[in-house]
């Protein structure tokens, strides 16, 4: 048994029913893996008693679960209602600008993916930006090459 | 109003946040729940009943009633269950994140109070999953009260979210912390009966369950007095933002006006710019047009306006704004987080963007405008849950009351603001997927 499936299993036994352990599960998987693939669902169902089949209809229906591989990073720039009125637009196409690619994509040295989300919660100071699932707040166009020089000597 | 402004779910942190328990006790902290557990409890019930405290996740129901719903142990041989509703994700809502933020203590010890009410030995924070730093502050707080012994038999447990809108409707929140897709189901049978895993279930707002502990210090008779009584009693959490000088989160009495909000506390539109609507109370409700601005902020007041209270929005738009990409952006949210299950949902919400673009672009005729009213009255009341409902009512709002600058895009063959519109292609997180066509291309 492998640790991914022990500490999942760990973690199932907080909850009166284990199948409530899915979400912590996808995401512990999607931490040590980097996203969701075949096999780390296939695990993911082992340690709960499911199907690959149902993890992956859950993971699907979510929309932090990668099915697909994205970057070592991951920008996520807010462009719903409220951020947008201040300016977020142009800060998502200075973060295009800077990392050469559309959002949705990763850069081809597969370090950074670009994301658009829906509304983050920090709609009092815009524009929210999600770096590695952390918030930064009032973000401009003139902060994003800091951002990414920040995240690339990260490595 | 008795009290100047009284400050009570974010009391004792309006200056920085009071994260630990130390802190939290030097103001008065988990005294109530100490109170509460000396009382019988039908009585903390009563006292909420006796407050009027009401929903502050949206839907305004008087929350001492919801919990006088759950039958009490000796009558169910089932285990009774809290849900907190921490799914924060409505646009324009962060009031729940600053509570989380600022007073975690006093989140927890609502919970442990509304357990002892209703005598439930377990709680679920839902808490949406892009929220890290409030999941570990609450985390951090939740530890600490374990570690002092304050939880007294009650199991706890802080479960994160994926990134799903749709999960802060209840319903779909059970969904989700059964382990399924967060779909909602139909009611009834309603929580309070069988809610998480069939069982009698009380779920409630972050803001709600926060405000729980101040309305038995200041007792529910004196709490039933502040704000807008006798329907809207006590504080809300407004959140502030848009195009505004001061954007924030401010706790205020019900029944202030929009305009005082706006203009004197937030300081009103920056650069010279003028107020052109307001999306008032969330993205789910009808937009506000300028000629409303002194409606007073509490339930009745806007609901005699065909407005509503929501989760506290105040969302400033000024005359920048495109009211066509505003309904657009609004409503390629509503379709990307459409959970699919109701077909006038799933497909009224993608017919409503293509509509709304061929409006945008200057391809639409008249009569289409019409169509998307039309679309909006077959989504409304004929879902499971309200998302349908929510695009509808804002998209409709928006086309009955900017129908001018609708039609203007119309005889201009586009856009009339070229590109100066704040909301000038802005981008929607659904055009990053490929969206499967689950219904045929509306002709527009």
């Amino acid at each position: 048994m492998s640790a991914l499936v022990e500490d999942i299993r760990t973690i199932a036994k907080q909850y009166p029913e284990s199948k409530s352990a899915i979400l912590p599960a996808l995401r512990l998987a999607q931490q040590q893996y980097g996203w969701l693939s075949r096999e780390a669902l296939e695990e993911v169902g082992e340690a709960l008693d499911l199907t690959p089949a149902y993890c992956m209809s859950v993971a699907s229906f979510y929309d932090m679960l990668h099915l697909e591989p994205v970057g070592t990073h991951v920008i996520e720039v807010c462009t719903n209602v409220c951020c947008g009125l201040v300016n977020a637009q142009a800060v998502l196409e200075a973060f295009e600008l800077e990392l050469g690619v559309a959002p949705g994509e990763t850069t081809s040295d597969g370090a950074v993916t670009l994301r658009a989300v829906e509304c983050l919660g920090g709609c009092s100071t815009p524009t929210l930006v999600a770096v590695d699932h952390r918030y930064r707040q009032s973000v401009t166009p003139e902060d994003v090459p800091a951002i990414v020089r920040e995240l690339r000597d990260a490595g | 109003m008795p009290a100047e402004s009284p400050v009570l779910v974010l009391a004792g942190a309006e200056e920085q946040p009071l994260r630990d328990l130390t802190s939290y006790r030097a103001v008065g902290g988990y005294a109530q729940l100490a109170k509460a557990r000396s009382q019988e409890p039908q009585q903390v019930i009563q006292e909420l009943i006796e407050s009027n405290l009401r929903g502050r996740g949206g839907a305004f129901f008087p929350t001492g009633r919801k919990a006088s719903f759950i039958p009490t142990p000796d009558k169910i041989a089932k285990p009774i269950y809290i849900a907190v509703n921490a799914d924060e994700s409505e646009p324009g809502t962060f009031k729940d994140r600053e509570i989380m933020l600022r007073v975690p203590h006093r989140l927890i010890e609502g919970c442990l109070i509304a357990a002892h009410a209703i005598q439930s030995t377990f709680v679920f924070i839902y808490i949406r999953g892009e929220y890290s730093t409030e999941y570990d502050v609450l985390k951090a707080a939740l530890d600490e009260a374990d570690a002092a012994g304050l939880l007294g038999g009650v199991t706890m447990i802080i479960h994160r979210g994926a990134g799903a809108y749709i999960c802060g409707e209840e319903t779909a929140l059970l969904s989700s912390l059964e382990g399924e897709r967060g779909q909602p189901r139909s009611k009834p049978p309603f929580p309070a009966i069988e809610g998480l895993y069939a069982a009698p279930t009380l779920i409630n707002n972050v803001e709600t369950i926060t405000t729980i502990p101040k309305v038995l210090e200041v007792g529910p008779a004196e709490y039933a007095q502040i704000g807008a009584p006798p329907d809207s009693t006590g504080t809300r959490v407004f959140c502030l933002s848009g195009n505004v000088v001061r954007p924030g989160a401010y706790e205020l009495p019900h029944g202030i006006t929009t305009r005082h909000l706006i203009e004197e506390v937030g300081g009103g539109v920056p650069d010279g710019r003028s107020l052109k609507a307001v999306m008032m109370g969330g993205s789910s409700f009808p937009v506000m047009t300028p000629d409303d601005l002194d409606t007073k902020l509490d339930a009745n007041s806007l609901g005699q306006k065909g407005y509503f209270i929501g989760s506290g929005v105040v969302c400033v738009l000024d005359d920048r704004t495109c009211m066509v990409q505003f309904a657009l952006r609004v409503g390629q949210f509503y379709m990307h987080e459409s959970c699919g299950k109701c077909t006038p949902c799933r497909v009224g919400t993608r017919w409503l963007v293509q509509m709304l673009r061929a409006v945008e672009n200057g391809t639409a005729s008249e009569s289409d405008l019409d169509l998307a009213l039309d679309v909006c009255d077959r989504i409304i009341g004929k879902c499971l849950c309200v998302l349908g409902d929510s695009d509808a009512m804002i998209v409709a709002s928006c086309v009955t009351k900017f129908r001018d600058e609708f039609r203007a895009h119309l005889e201009h063959g586009g856009c009339p603001f070229g590109h100066d519109s704040s909301l000038d292609r802005l981008f929607a997180p659904s055009d990053q997927h490929d969206l499967a066509p689950v219904a045929h291309e509306v002709r527009v």
